[in-house]
């Protein structure tokens, strides 16, 4: 007994019986990434990586570096969201009438649970984030961001939440709550094991860092543009990257509240969302939700600055109504605060409050609408090139196009009622989702991608990611649309119903297009990175582009411009190029730069050691790493002098590298 | 037509004097410190709607009437108005770069701060054990995680000024520093704002109710 | 009802719109081949809302490939004007026209939104037949169980599990409610899904117009036997209806009373058809006041008390006034599981990896392990 109570001292309620030992199909995916993991872990002490991987990237302050780090991030994290999905079409495909499928509900439940929070959370987010950190300050020609150390520190601590939801598949289990963790359900009553918990933690965490990166953006952008670049002749991408993180600080608030108390209710015993002793469930769901309707405009927004740029550069047009597209784009900044309650119509909040949140949310389509004139007369009398970019362009107009059609068909409630939490909600956000976020971070891949390495991905094997993604999209989405006007619900294992099978196993089929669309991406990269000699952007200037980005080289110095740029017009690049701006060879001058710093690295570290001391109760880990994070936050702040400085001849000699190297093609 | 004004004057491509980013730094921190307060606020207001709809949760326990001593209360709010006015005193001298009363007047507010926190867990130790903690009902629960949320704030406010007494000590009154003591200045005023928010809504209405 | 003719004079041409065009023919929508009037006006308000819609998306879509095809680079008799950014007619045009749309929209939405309130009583039993006044809708209780529902009749003295019958052209009210959990009362043939939430007593009225046989779901996931969630919805002629209920009256299933429900209230998944022959009276109020189990105050007593007690009327509106009436019961002693941070160090378990079915009993492993008394189907009561 006092064995027992020794060991849950040390352990908290970690037991061997955590790990998957006995599990056939979690035991071989654990071998398999534990074996990549050691071979990479072999790979690159072998070549002596680890002090240039230290150095280069995970301490770096680079915003440049973070931005590609959170890609990286996003795309690992993309294998595993989709594998879950993979996982769901096959056993939905299977799983009818005598056949129950290969994953019991206590498998599958947490399998949607995870596919949801990560594609949110560690997929969209950090691809968003990572595209805005990465192409924003040289849009407005800074050389980094107002906050560069914090920076860092946003990204790392993103990492330790997604390294706990990854922890969360070999060591115990994960929440199966679905992917908001509704209460009660989340509460300990109903979910006692470390589930929920793990949940809590990797968002708590991620999300402290989502909201410091939304700040340092807003920031930067508000305080270090260009002399010249007044708000008006901001690139449109700057515009909704500054309306989607003033949404973002606005709104993660809410969802760390929530969380925060939920956590309280499962430590602590209080009784916010309980359903006794006065508990408010509902409250949860209002809360989670003042965050989540947001949250997608927080995605999808600078989703539409993609596209925006893409097609301004593509059709060799500035955009159309670039002003409407502004107040458009404030617009739905706006409106997204006030459509929550359309998440749950279903509740009986009597039809006046239902009206005006459905009314409200149809209000959203509005300037969505005007934004897809707004492209639709940019290609008008254009002259359009259909390179990678330009296609994902077109294919996100005709996707997205339909997603919004039944969005503002949810939006009615009476409409809503039948439609609520059926598969045809599901196809549509995944719709909107897909079609709207994921094909815009594609497509801001594959246009940002020279200027970030200085070669342009294989467009071969591009072409293929390309309609692998619409093809599969549209195979596997459409028939979810049908089966849920038959009345099917979501999360659900198993169907009683064999006659929908057909419309399941051609969802899956649309999977496996997928999966190959997600081939052609990563062969897109490993063929670009092989060819990368035929391949390479020695001019800085691939796409005949028009914004700041491009007047620099691919990939650009670490203080992005010799000189800060003045700013005369909308489109500044393709205003230097018309009126014939010539490069300055000399005049340089010395340039401060912040240093690197590993402070964020530890914090994000110890914070993760805290979070798992945490979920497995093992309370004086948890305080240890509390303790450790604060002392390492103070000591970051006794180092004042962590900036240095890049000397003029220093300058010279990149600047005049590059223009050697365009001067050879 | 711009293109022909640029044949007569030449157009200006680069900003030409010696412009460095990192010097007007104190203009991006007090905004992106102000920003961070706006989010902290919301958080705020969060556990405000939160305590508004479980305020009559009682769930047959006790009421704010039986358990709230407004004496105290009424203590804790001047030590926190009192702290404000004190660090409110110590911003002219860092302004000024006198460091040696500007550290005394961030030690006043800080005792002042440390008293409230004792008035506080003092407060919270009482009512755990009169059977009116936190598991009691909704509305306690809601009671204590508002003012807790408020009191950690506070601790942790008093750990920042520790930290800026031993930094001022180290450095003086060098940019980076007056920079720090200007955001702990907004934090700390922030703090107590809320906490008139806290006092108003949560103590007075609850026991006028 | 005017707005609602109107709609229905579109919907055979959206109909055959929609059907023909978009959708596989054959398969069995029934969110479109409804069988109580809710669904069916429901349903024309789809149809209408998307035909609304499809008179700006159709034209988009197609402008795209059109715009797309003429202004490639590879097409020599385009007109390229890089100038072309600007235009003000046309941008008020495209302003106005997603505008109209919408405006059109939100009148229906406001007035249906009304109309098909769940918490309305009928007006008509179908298009063109008003209902009497003075009708009285038959009353049913449901209760969301994890994981079955528990359908009450008060007025005939019965109850059963997962089979809900229902006189067809009768207008049927139901009260619905839940255990613990936050499910949806979802029979699509009939109307639109309902929350039932613990504590709170939701209403739908509906009718069911065709006789015959469909099935019905809880749309929110509810945890592990959410799949199994499902209930059977017949349509029975009124005299049929009346001899089922005679049938389930008199055919020696057993009385339902506080103990049975207990027994019934624990977490179970494939349940079959029950048949109760008898039902007490309060039980669905208890169930609402979540007070079934002796010694647990209700919440209505509690909140009574309360506002003797410490003043603040939750009705009165206002800051702080506090939550709706139906929150704030008591836990009977020892009901509430121990927080993590008060476990005592020797206690606090373990949470296993389950994954895979070890054995039959997995499910044991899960949170049914620590309550007294595994889950079970009362198989004693099952249907005869």
């Amino acid at each position: 007994m006092s064995d027992n109570r020794l060991m849950q001292t040390i352990f908290g309620r970690l037991t061997w019986d955590a790990l998957p030992l006995h599990d056939p199909i979690v035991l071989p995916v654990f071998g398999v990434v534990a074996l990549g993991g050691l071979v990479t872990v072999f790979l690159l002490t072998r070549y002596r990586l680890w002090g240039y991987l230290w150095k280069e990237w995970f301490t770096s302050v680079d915003h440049k570096k973070v931005g590609i780090m959170y890609v990286i991030l996003g795309i690992v994290m993309l294998l595993r969201g989709f594998s879950d999905a993979i996982m769901m079409r096959i056993q939905q495909a299977i799983a009818f009438g005598p056949n129950e499928g290969y994953l019991p509900p206590h498998h599958y439940d947490q399998i949607f649970t995870a596919h949801g929070t990560i594609m949110i959370f560690f997929v969209a987010i950090p691809l968003v984030v990572g595209i805005i950190n990465f192409v924003m300050p040289l849009q407005i020609g800074a050389r980094d961001v107002a906050f560069p150390f914090l920076n860092n520190l946003s990204f790392w601590l993103t990492a330790a939440g997604a390294v706990l939801v990854m922890t969360s598949l070999f060591v115990g289990e994960f929440a199966r709550t679905g992917w908001l963790g509704y209460a009660p359900l989340s509460e300990l009553d109903y979910s006692p094991d470390t589930g929920v918990d793990y949940y809590l933690w990797a968002l708590q965490i991620a999300g402290v860092g989502t909201t410091l990166s939304a700040i340092n953006m807003v920031t930067t952008i508000v305080k270090m543009r260009a002399p010249g670049m007044t708000m008006m002749k901001m690139p449109i991408f700057c515009w909704t990257a500054l309306c989607s993180n003033v949404l973002a600080v606005a709104i993660f608030p809410a969802l760390t509240a929530a969380f925060f108390l939920l956590m309280l209710d499962r430590y602590v015993g209080t009784n916010f969302f309980t359903n006794d002793l006065g508990g408010a469930p509902m409250m949860y769901w209002n809360m989670v939700w003042i965050w989540g309707h947001p949250e997608v405009y927080v995605l999808v927004l600078p989703a539409f600055g993609i596209f925006s740029e893409i097609t301004s550069t593509f059709t060799g047009k500035r955009l159309f109504g670039y002003s409407s597209m502004v107040y458009a784009t404030v617009v739905i900044t706006i409106l997204a605060y006030l459509v929550w309650l359309h998440h749950f119509f279903t509740m009986g909040s009597g039809p006046t409050v239902n009206s005006f949140f459905g009314i409200a949310t149809m209000v959203i389509a509005i300037p969505t609408g005007a934004k897809i004139f707004n492209w639709l007369f940019t290609m008008y009398r254009g002259d359009i090139r259909f390179d990678l970019p330009m296609m994902w362009v077109v294919a996100f107009m005709l996707t997205f196009t339909v997603g919004g059609m039944t969005g503002v068909l949810l939006a009615i409630p009476p409409a809503d009622f039948v439609l609520h939490n059926s598969l045809f909600l599901v196809a549509h956000f995944h719709n909107v989702i897909i079609g709207g976020v994921l094909f815009g971070l594609f497509a801001g891949i594959v246009y940002w991608f020279p200027k970030a390495f200085g070669f342009i991905l294989d467009p071969f094997w591009g072409k293929v990611g390309f309609w692998g993604w619409v093809i599969g999209y549209w195979i596997a989405w459409t028939p979810m649309y049908v089966v849920g006007l038959m009345g099917t619900t979501r999360r659900v294992n198993h169907f009683d119903d064999v006659s929908l099978q057909p419309y399941f196993i051609v969802a899956m089929v649309g999977v496996v297009i997928i999966a190959i669309g997600i081939f052609g991406f990563i062969m897109s990269i490993v063929m670009g990175v092989k060819h990368r000699r035929r391949l390479a952007d020695t001019t800085g200037d691939p796409w005949e582009g028009r914004t700041l980005e491009w007047s620099t080289s691919s990939p650009p110095p670490h203080y992005n411009f010799a000189f800060t740029p003045v700013i005369h017009e909308l489109d500044a690049w393709y205003d230097m190029k018309r009126r014939g701006y010539e490069r300055p060879a000399d005049g340089y001058r010395p340039i401060h730069m912040p240093g690197n710093t590993a402070s964020g690295v530890l914090i994000s570290g110890l914070a993760l050691v805290m979070g798992f001391g945490m979920i497995w109760y093992i309370w004086w880990l948890a305080a240890l790493a509390f303790v450790g994070l604060l002392a390492v936050a103070i000591g970051h702040t006794f180092f004042l002098d962590r900036d240095y400085v890049i000397p003029p001849d220093e300058v010279a000699r990149t600047e005049a590298h590059w223009h050697e190297q365009g001067a050879l093609t | 037509m711009s293109g022909a004004t640029s044949d007569e004057t030449p157009i200006v491509w680069h900003v030409s004097e010696d412009e460095d980013h990192g010097a007007g730094h104190s203009g991006p921190t007090a905004l992106g410190f102000w920003i961070y307060l706006m989010s902290d606020a919301l958080i705020f207001a969060s556990l405000f709607a939160m305590y508004g709809v479980v305020s009559t949760s009682y769930a047959g326990g006790p009421v704010p009437s039986e358990i709230f001593d407004l004496k105290l209360v009424a203590i804790n709010t001047a030590l926190l108005l009192a702290s404000s006015i004190t660090f409110g005193e110590a911003m002219p001298h860092m302004e000024a770069g006198r460091v040696g009363p500007m550290r005394a007047w961030l030690v006043a507010t800080g005792l002042l701060g440390a008293a409230f926190l004792g008035v506080e867990l003092y407060e919270f130790h009482h009512l755990i054990n009169e059977g009116a903690g936190p598991q009691r009902s909704a509305f306690l629960s809601a009671f204590f995680a508002l003012v807790g949320t408020h009191g950690a704030h506070v601790f942790f406010g008093l750990i920042w000024m520790v930290v800026l007494l031993v930094q001022t000590m180290q450095h003086g009154l060098i940019e980076p520093m007056k920079r720090r003591v200007m955001c702990l200045s907004m934090f700390w005023h922030f703090l107590d704002i809320i906490w008139i928010g806290v006092f108003t809504f949560v103590y007075l209405l609850g026991v006028l109710r | 009802m005017r707005e609602s003719d109107h709609i229905a004079a579109l919907r055979s041409r959206a109909f055959l719109v929609l059907v023909g065009a978009l959708f596989l023919s054959g398969c069995d929508m029934v969110v479109l081949k409804p069988a109580g009037d809710i669904a069916l006006q429901q349903r024309n308000l789809i149809l209408f809302a998307t035909a609304v819609m499809l008179l700006i998306i159709v034209p988009v879509l197609v402008l795209t490939v059109v715009f797309a095809w003429r202004y490639r680079r590879g097409n020599p008799n385009k007109n390229y004007d890089p100038e072309f950014d600007h235009s003000t007619t046309l941008e008020l045009v495209i302003w106005a026209c997603p505008l109209l749309i919408i405006i059109a929209l939100s009148a229906v939405t406001w007035t249906h939104t009304h109309l098909l309130d769940p918490f309305r009583p009928l007006e008509r039993l179908g298009p063109g037949r008003p209902l009497a006044k003075g009708t009285k809708p038959l009353e049913v209780q449901v209760v969301a169980l994890e994981w079955k529902w528990l359908f009450i009749y008060p007025e005939q003295g019965i109850a059963t599990v997962n089979d809900l019958a229902l006189p067809v052209d009768v207008p049927v009210r139901f009260s619905i409610t839940s255990t613990d959990q936050f499910a949806t009362f979802y029979a699509p043939t009939l109307a639109g899904m309902i929350y039932a939430m613990p504590g709170m007593d939701s209403k739908l009225n509906a009718v069911l117009n065709k006789p015959g046989q469909t099935w019905g779901y809880s749309g929110n996931y509810t945890g592990e036997g959410h799949s199994t969630m499902r209930f059977r919805l017949t349509g029975l002629r009124l005299a049929d209806f009346d001899r089922w209920a005679r049938e389930v009256k008199q055919g020696g299933g057993l009385p339902l009373e506080a103990s049975r429900y207990l027994a019934l209230e624990k977490p179970s998944e494939k349940v079959p058809f029950i048949r109760f022959s008898s039902v007490s009276p309060t039980l669905f109020d208890r169930i609402v006041n979540r007070c079934v189990e002796a010694g647990r105050p209700c919440m209505n007593q509690t909140m009574n008390h309360d506002m003797r007690h410490g003043g603040g009327s939750p009705d009165a509106g206002g800051l702080g006034s506090g939550t709706m009436p139906g929150h704030g019961s008591m836990p009977a002693p020892g009901d509430k599981p121990e927080a993590a941070l008060e476990k005592d160090a020797g206690d606090k378990g373990s949470s296993p990896k389950v994954g895979m079915p070890v054995g039959p009993d997995y499910n044991a492993r899960g949170r049914d392990a620590e309550k007294p008394g595994k889950p079970q189907t009362p198989k004693a009561q099952a249907n005869p």
